[in-house]
């Protein structure tokens, strides 16, 4: 199980899925009456002993604090080496791996060059980052172990291991960053990239932008994957866009076949 | 989760707290996080510590975006930045990306001597 989030949680059961607790909406604003029998699960044993004081102290901390300034580091890096860094997002399965193999090969056949280098998140195996390799990519595997998406501390590490195998940042133009096939935690998490896409597979249904509108709200670009299989999988294409418009008004969105080539061509250029 | 635990620990220990009694969150509707994958990520990484049966309550912060035409906000209705009364969509999010420790309710070290005079004096 993740801690950060609890995904990946194994089966409890109903019971064991039910809130913690439940207080009204209202008892945040003010702080309630404390309740010393309520407020004491962990309290020693023995003989009442007399409580001291309680304080309420006011916070306001943003809980992911660290991974922001780690994010705004991984920045200064990248802007100083000058290269362009993208994160891409999707659920497992919507062709991550494969578009970046089809942008290697248009980019390898590219008038003009483009040094790519790609870190590639997953909870375990290093299989794509073989299958990029093979596809020409310097391709340094993150594998999370139990946490659901990547941190700007693990991109940080994976930049080390790229460099340390002989592809300086400084070298690169484009560096591509897969994050693990997930579309809830991976929003949550800035990693210091310049552009964020989102996948959609037109397999996975027009109305996925609809179930996961943090995620797409965050996307720079929403790329439409997979457009050769539209018409076999009754892809509504209108329907898919008006759902992007509605929950990531400002984002590009791009329609690409890695099998076929469709649209690479557009999105070398804005990743270019 | 985990960095509620630590920030939380943090915060009460500078206070020189004996226990946190409970932790309050801000959750926007748009941060990413499910409450009830925290809640259940709560049971496990509150358990030591301070945070030793820690209540956790979390506030959630609605996702509300400008409306231009109306000039005014609207709050978006599962995620959709179509403003309800004009039907335009808006970009520009004003709330709702929150994830925020937002207070906590610590229990002091009680008073050096015992059966004094403490209680008396409070208001």
């Amino acid at each position: 199980m993740c801690l950060d989030c609890a995904c990946g949680r194994p089966d409890q059961g109903p019971e064991r899925l039910k809130p913690l607790h439940r207080h009204p909406a209202t008892a945040t604003e003010q702080p309630a009456p404390i309740a010393p029998v309520a407020m004491k699960p962990s309290a020693p044993a023995g003989p009442a002993v007399a409580t001291g004081p309680l304080q309420s102290l006011s916070v306001g901390l943003r809980l992911l604090a660290h991974n922001d300034r780690q994010a705004e580091a991984n920045r200064a890096r990248f802007a100083a080496a000058g290269v362009k860094v993208v994160n891409i997002l999707s659920a497992p399965g919507s062709g991550k791996t494969a578009l970046l193999e089809a942008l290697a090969r248009h980019a390898a056949a590219a008038a003009q060059p483009l040094a790519m280098a790609v870190l590639v998140g997953d909870l375990a195996t290093e299989l794509d980052a073989e299958r990029l390799r093979a596809a020409g990519l310097p391709a340094i595997p993150i594998t999370t172990g139990q946490a659901c998406h990547l941190e700007a501390a693990m991109v940080a590490r994976g930049v080390d291991a790229l460099e340390a195998a002989g592809h300086g940042l400084a070298g690169l133009d484009l560096l591509l960053i897969e994050n693990v096939g997930n579309l809830v935690c991976p929003a949550a998490y800035d990693l210091g990239e310049d552009l964020r896409l989102v996948l959609l597979a037109v397999s996975e249904g027009e109305d996925k932008p609809l179930k996961y509108p943090a995620t797409f709200h965050g996307a720079d670009g929403v790329v439409i994957s997979k457009s050769d299989l539209a018409e076999a999988v009754d892809f509504a294409r209108e329907q898919a866009l008006a759902n992007i418009q509605a929950v990531a008004p400002a984002a590009r969105v791009l329609e690409v076949s890695a099998r076929s080539g469709a649209g690479i061509e557009g999105l070398l250029q804005l990743l270019r | 989760m985990q960095s509620v635990a630590e920030l939380a620990r943090a915060e009460a220990s500078q206070r020189g707290a004996e226990a946190i009694t409970v932790i309050r969150l801000r959750v926007g509707s748009l941060a990413g996080v499910d409450p009830e994958a925290l809640r259940f990520a709560a049971e496990v990484v509150l358990a030591g510590g301070l945070t030793a049966g820690a209540r956790l309550e979390i506030e959630p912060v609605p996702a509300r975006a400008w409306c231009l035409p109306c000039t005014a906000l609207f709050s978006l209705e599962q995620g959709l930045c179509r403003c309800p009364r004009c039907g335009t969509v808006s970009a520009d999010l004003r709330q709702g990306r929150e994830l925020v420790l937002a207070s906590l309710e610590l229990r002091l070290p009680a008073p050096a001597e015992p059966g004094g005079d403490g209680p008396v004096g409070w208001p």
